[in-house]
Parts: C-alpha cells; structure tokens; sequence
C-alpha cells in the first residue's frame, strides 16, 4: 500500500492546489480596493511576468544571468516601434516584440551558452551592453537617451481603450500575465522542466544520463526571453513610452532582487517578491533615491545571508 | 572471437609533456566481469572519462559492439548504451532518489525533451524507476532528498540511476568507495547479481571486491596497461607486485 | 602619414595608460575568482573607494601625491580585510547566485555610501606640478600624468610579476590558483593565504582606482558602471591567471581608446564585439586554463 501511495504523491505533483487560486483573486480584488492605483498595478503584473521569466532561467536552469533587460528592452522597443510607425495594433505588437526578443535569445544563446560561471555572466552583461550600444546609436530611430516619442497603441480588439485610469491596461496585463503563468507552470512541471532542474543540481551527472544539456538550455534561454519580451513590450504599451534604461544593468540586477525577496526557484516567489519591491519603491524612493539604493543593497545583503530561500524560504522554515 | 562489447585502439591523451593515457590497448568481452586496478594516479579514471566521452582523446580509437563512438558526444554513447557511475557520488542532490532515477529512465525514453504534458503522467517511467528503488531497498526513502542519505545508499542510488539506462556496457567507478564496511555489502550484493548480457568494467582499490567479483583484471600504471590476464595471473605476476601490491606491503 | 602615425601613437599611448589601469584594478579579481572560486561583482568598489580615497586626502588634507596614493592603497587593503574575514569567506565555492547576489547588494550600497559621504558629483583628480602639463622629450611630447602612470604601472606589474615568481608567498598564491586541496594538503594555510591575498588584490584595485581618476572618472555609480570592464578583462585574460588579465587589459585598453578616438558614437561597441570573439575562439580566456 505505501509503495503505490509514494508513486501516487510523487505523480500528482503538479495537481492544482486551491492556494494557487490565491494571487489571481489578490489581483482582482486589487482591481476593486485600488482604483486610482491601476497604472501602478499594471506595471507590477507586467514586472510579475518579466520576473517568471527570469526564475525560469536562473532558478529552475540554473543559469546565472545580468543581461534579462536586454530581451525585455527587446520586446519593449519591437511593440514601441511598431506602435511609432503606424501599427499599434497591441497584440500583434506584444507577439512581434516577444518573437524578436526570442529570436536575440536564440542567437545569443547559440553564442554565449557554452561558457559557464563567471564568462557566462560576464557574456549575458555584454549582450546587453551591445544592444544598449546600438539602441543608443540608432537614436534617429529609438530616441536614444530621450527615449522613444509618439507611441499610439490601438483599441484592443477595437473595443478596449487605454484609458487614462488604467482599467484596460490592468485587465491586459492581467490575462497576458495568466496566460504565460499557464505556459510556464506546464513547463516546470513537465519532464523538460525537470531535466532543467537536473541540469541545475549536477550538470555532470545530466550529461551521464544522456540529457543533451546543450539543446535544454538554449530552449529555456529562449522561451524566458519570448516572455521577457512580452513584459518589456506590455510596458511599452501601457505607458506608451521606452527609455533606454530598459536595456540597462539596474532593470537586470532589480529583477534577480525582487526574486530572492519572493524566493527563486519556487514559480511563485515572482509573485510574492515584484508587488512587495514595487510598491516599497513606490513608496519610499521618492523621499530619497539615494536611500532607496542603500536599502535596497543591504536588503539583499540580508536576504542572502540569514533569508536566502526568501519569504517563501521563511513560510516554508514556520510551517516545520 | 565475438565483438567486444567496447574496445579502445591506441586511445591515447597527454596535456603537454604529461602523457596520461598511453595508447592503450583493451578490450571488454560481451558479458564480461572485468576490473582495472592500478597505483593511485594511474589514470583510471581518466580512461573511463576518455571511454565515455568526458575527455577527448588525443588519439587513438573507441569502439561500442564493434561501431567507432570516438567522435560520439557523452550523451550520444549513452543513448548506445555506455553508461557510466562516478568515483564521488554525482547525484542530483536536492532532488528525491526517486526522481533521481526516474530523470534517468525519463531520458532513456526519449521524454526529456518533453515540454507541455506533466512529467507525473508517464507511469510507467515512474513505476520502473520505483521497481529499481525497491530492488536496491531504497523504496523507503524514494521521496527523500538524495543528500539526506547515508553515503553508502547514495552510491546504491548511483547505481540505479545506471541500471535506469539500460546499459549494455557498465562502467563502475570505484562503486564502493567512501562506504563504511557495514553498508558496502549490499553494493557488493547488487553489483553481483546484475544481469549477465551486461559487460562490466569496475575500477576498484578494494582487492577481495576485485578477486572476487572480476573473471579479468587489467592492470595500469601511469597511463599505461601493465598486464592484463585472469585474477590468479594477475596475484602470481611480480611486476604487478612490485608496483600495486608491493606498495601495500611495504606500507 | 604623419597624422597617421601621430594618431596611431596617441592610442597606443592612452591606450597602454588605460591598460595599466585596468589591470591593477583587474587582477585582484582574477585571483579571487581564481584561487577562492568567489563572483565579486562589488570589486570596483575598491578601486572607486581609492579614486575617493586619494582625491579626498590631497583636496582636503593637503597631502602630496605620492602619499595620498600609498594612502589610498593601504586604506583599501586593510578595509577590505575585514570585508572578506567577515562576509566573504561563507561563500568561498558556493552556489554562485549567491555570491552574485551578495556582491550586486554591496555594490548597490557603495553607491549610497559614496553618495552620502562625497555627493553625487564626480571628483576630479588635481595631479600635482609636477606632472601636469607636457613631458617634451624632443621628437615627442607626452602629457606628463599619463606617462607617470605608463611608468608607474609597469613598475608596480613588474613588481607584481617578480614577487610572484621569486618569494614564498607568491609560490603560495600559484600552489592554492592551481589546485586548493593540494596546497591545503601540503600544509599551506589557505585562511591566511585568502586574507593577505583579497588584502593585496583589493589595495591593489585602489591603487588603480586613485591612478586612473582621471580614466575612470570617480563618482558614486563607478562600481556598476565599470563592472563590465573589470570582467571583460578578467574572463578575456583567463580566470585565476597573474599574467593574462594583463595582455587582455593591453587589448582592451588599446581598442577601447581606438574606437573612442575612431568612432566615438558606437561607445564600447566594439570592445564587447571583440570579448565574444575571443571567448568564442578560447572560452577560458587568452591563458585560462584548460
């Protein structure tokens, strides 16, 4: 009886669980409790979804990344473009822009993947720096420091506007954010999901098992980069603006703070670690962006040293 | 004479001057129980690592039931086969022993790659993963995390995870190294009755393990093979006193 | 033709003052990502920590160059200490997230720190009399400060490269680079080691900082500003190597003062063009080991 009761457990473990109802219900109730933060609630649903992409890589993979922003900046100035010269259509735009960020994943990846360790981080900042390079140079086309002007996104569906409260944006992000939440917990579930989690606890012994390590990796660098496109362009295309600093090393090393706050590696800690960081920014680094920096450096200091698992690290540690 | 189930040509590799497999010549009969033994640095491990894939050989040929695999990815010789346990236990610690054995299985299928459907819906991986748990008696501890394991039950997992690839030629490095005396019994036990259409190559210091499980012992020094013969051959042979046993006695 | 040459002997000039630089800030983090198998992202602190350091006690104490530089230096090396005593060493061969994550988190706060002790704006180094001004040495003349710090440089390399050959302590430093057990084996203690080591990379990173004030400018961000260059250096010359990291900051530094000089608009463009060719052709670096 217990051997077919160990099997059962260790295959439902990607049954549905009532909690994970919980965040959809917040953000809804949210939509309600916060009518004049919707912009803001948007803009965390969309940071929620570039942060999956980044647990994705980094917390399942195990591969260890500063150069996320470049595939969101991707994303984010593909739709702004687009919407710039006369095609804000928005989904077609958050496609193009999740299509052209996968497309610089897969080529970087071809490229980059077979270093390891610090050459690996290092190549993941160059990548980055290099877009932000070009993106600066082509200012006639991107606006370059200024920033990319004269965005018009369309009705979605021709029936939805972007109002000015938010209402369309929220709801937008929302449904994109469930859809790719969806797609991702299919993928960690999965025995691709599974094997990258090989991959991140002994790639040694993956590559004994027959695993082509290679191959897995460039997959899940391109699919988190499809999905940090899609965060990149859902900004672009609820704030109808792209700055250059979407390519930069601080939306990279902010995305990696705001997981180990919620927790890496547990397909939630994006959701518990992106609102808590936004709103606290929201909040307190007006009063002192200085400040801001300090706190926030010496959270992580002290995340890493007594809270590395995060907040889901601690409710695990409570519930023992 | 049938084909060797593996068989090395001239496989040779240095780094420099420093000469670490020296053409060597060795073959692993169908069905056969062999053992390498050698002084420490011998380069044992490292002929496994040039057999399996995880070093390229400078030259030299490679052969798995007679095909050239020389220029075979690891993965590759694996999916013909050639399946190899490591000197210190590689598992995939945080993970449970079950699904240590069952990401195995998984591969052997062709089903790693698999991205939408659950990796719990394929039962049949899951039960013949948890079949070879119960035959090693580790069926009580499937979901615990493998690194909460004695050492001598995680080198019995590292075995497993081997036998979930079907191997036709099995390389054992050093299975029970590192174990206490009380828990290698058991590793002793499995390795014996493994199927016999399996051809075995264990790398092992232990010599009662050595004379009793090998029907051939190939002996190598310094990246080259001293002597190979059967077990009494091998214990009557004065060189290979001089160099591996003799040490033993003068230590 | 003779534009072209004066062209060409100004990048290799600026170009080799620029590697100096880099390389003493560099090759501390080579070591430590070498020797101790630590990602010290917030190791640019140190050199910005003696670019403020020696700016700091020549405006406002008045103190002569070279002191205020051996000031910087050694105000550096023993702040450091601490630093790895304390917090570092946990995360000696660990999970590499980790240590990404702790040392972008120092790095964060250096830059408040820096803010609220100096402000936001840069410090501009006031090299002293001197070595203002030109150094005409009749076919050519040189701008004084770069050329004391070309010298100067390859005085300290050269210093770095002997000691590290000949004495005990650099045989130490090869022994535990090349195999850490082993050195631990034979009785090398690898705790004292790491210390007098992360001392001397790190004072050595503030001796850069405070000598390149004028190349780095100094300002609170520098430390992630810069990043990108101390390990572009540091992976392009060879993880754990002495010397590689110099031959990669020669290449860095003359391309990037070339392609400043060239082509202005396309940055450092160029410069990660080159990384990911030559990582491409050997992914341990120009003398990383196998």
């Amino acid at each position: 009886m217990t051997t077919s009761r160990l099997v059962e457990a260790f295959a439902r473990r990607h049954r549905y669980h009532p909690l994970e109802g919980l965040p959809w219900l917040a953000a809804i109730a949210a939509y309600f409790a916060f009518p004049s933060y919707l912009p803001l609630g948007a803009q965390v649903l969309a940071t929620i979804l570039f942060a999956l992409s980044a647990d994705l890589v980094l917390g399942y993979a195990g591969i260890v990344t500063l150069g996320q922003a470049a595939f969101f900046g991707a994303g984010a100035y593909t739709a702004g473009l687009l919407a710039a010269h006369g095609w804000g259509e928005p989904i077609t735009g958050l496609l193009a822009g999740a299509l052209v960020a996968a497309l610089i994943g897969l080529l970087s990846g071809i490229v980059i993947l077979r270093t390891t360790g610090l050459t690996l981080l290092m190549l993941t900042l160059v990548v980055a720096s290099m877009l932000y390079e070009a993106v600066n140079k082509a200012s006639w086309l991107t606006g370059g420091d200024d920033g990319l002007q004269g965005m018009e996104v369309w009705w979605i569906f021709g029936q939805f506007r972007f109002d000015l409260f938010g209402q369309t944006a929220y709801f937008y992000c929302l449904i994109v954010l469930f859809l790719c939440w969806l797609a991702v917990r299919r993928i960690v579930h999965s025995p691709f999901g599974r094997s990258l989690v090989g991959i991140r606890e002994n790639v040694l012994r993956m590559h004994a098992i027959g695993a082509p390590v290679a191959r897995r990796r460039l997959v899940v660098y391109t699919i988190s980069a499809a999905l940090a496109g899609m965060s990149g362009a859902l900004i672009a295309q609820t704030t109808q603006f792209v700055a250059l600093s979407f390519l930069g090393l601080d939306r990279s090393g902010t995305v990696l703070i705001m997981l180990i706050i919620g927790g890496v590696g547990r397909l939630y800690g994006a959701f518990i670690g992106v609102p808590l960081y936004m709103i606290a920014q929201d909040r307190f680094s007006t009063i002192d962006p200085v400040y801001w920096y300090f706190w926030i450096g010496l959270l992580m200091v002290l995340v890493v040293l007594f809270a590395r698992g995060g907040v889901l690290g601690l409710f695990d540690r409570f519930r023992r | 004479m049938s084909t060797p189930a593996l068989e090395t040509r001239g496989l040779h590799k240095s780094f420099g001057a420093l000469t670490v497999a020296n053409a060597v010549e060795f073959r692993l009969e169908q069905g056969a129980r062999h053992a390498l033994i050698g002084p420490n640095g011998a380069g044992k491990t490292t002929f496994v690592n040039l057999v399996t894939g995880a070093l390229r050989p400078s030259a030299g040929q490679i052969r798995l039931d007679g095909a050239d695999i020389t220029d075979l990815p690891q993965a590759a010789r694996v999916k013909r086969g050639l399946v190899r346990t490591f000197q210190i236990t590689a598992l995939f610690r945080r993970l449970s022993v079950l699904e240590n054995v069952t990401l195995a299985v998984c591969e052997r299928e062709g089903l790693g790659g698999e991205l939408l459907r659950p990796a719990g819906r394929h039962r049949a991986v899951i039960e013949e993963a948890f079949a070879l748990l119960e035959r090693f008696g580790l069926a009580d501890e499937a979901l615990r995390p493998v690194n909460t394991l004695a050492y001598g039950r995680q080198r019995l997992v590292e075995i497993a995870i081997a036998l979930g690839l079907s191997p036709r030629v099995l390389l054992l490095d050093e299975p029970a190294a590192g174990v206490p005396s009380g828990e290698s019994g058991l590793i002793i036990d499995v390795i014996e009755n493994l199927p016999s259409d399996i051809a075995l190559l264990i790398i092992e210091h232990d010599m009662d393990l050595v004379f009793r499980l090998a029907q051939r012992i190939t002996v190598l020094v310094q990246g080259s093979v001293l002597v190979e013969g059967p077990p009494d051959a091998i214990a009557a042979d004065t060189r290979v006193r001089q160099v591996y046993l003799g040490e033993r006695m003068r230590a | 033709m003779g534009d072209i040459l004066s062209a060409v002997g100004n990048i290799a000039f600026n170009g080799l003052a620029f590697a100096m630089v880099l390389y003493l800030i560099s090759v501390g983090l080579s070591v430590t990502m070498g020797m101790m198998g630590f990602v010290n992202l917030a190791h640019g602190v140190f050199a910005m920590a003696g670019g403020y350091v020696v700016t700091s006690l020549m405006r406002e104490q008045g103190v002569p160059f070279p002191l205020a530089l051996l000031g910087a230096a050694l105000t550096v090396a023993a702040a450091s200490v601490p630093v790895e005593r304390l917090l570092y060493r946990r995360f000696y061969g660990g999970d590499e997230l980790d240590q990404v994550l702790l040392t972008i988190g120092l790095a964060f706060m250096s830059v408040a720190g820096a803010t609220y002790i100096w402000g936001p704006l840069q410090q501009p180094l006031q090299p002293p009399p001197w070595l203002s001004g030109v150094a005409d040495l009749g076919f050519r003349s040189f701008p004084a400060y770069r050329s004391f710090l070309i010298l100067c440089g390859a005085a300290l390399v050269t210093a770095l490269w002997l000691s590290i050959e000949r004495t005990r302590f650099g045989a130490r430093v090869r022994a535990a680079v090349d195999n850490l057990r082993m050195a631990q084996s034979i009785g090398i203690d690898t705790s004292r080691l790491f210390m007098a080591t992360f001392g001397l990379g790190s004072g050595l990173a503030g001796l850069g900082g405070a000598l390149g004030a004028d190349l780095l400018t100094v300002n609170p961000g520098y430390a992630l500003q810069n990043l990108i260059y101390f390990l572009i250096v540091v992976a392009v010359g060879g993880l754990g190597s002495i010397r590689g990291p110099f031959f990669a900051a020669l290449l860095i530094g003359v391309t990037d003062t070339a392609s400043k000089y060239l082509v202005p608009e396309f940055g450092a463009f160029f410069i990660y063009v080159l990384t990911l060719a030559v990582l491409l052709w050997r992914p341990r670096g120009l003398f990383g080991r196998a």
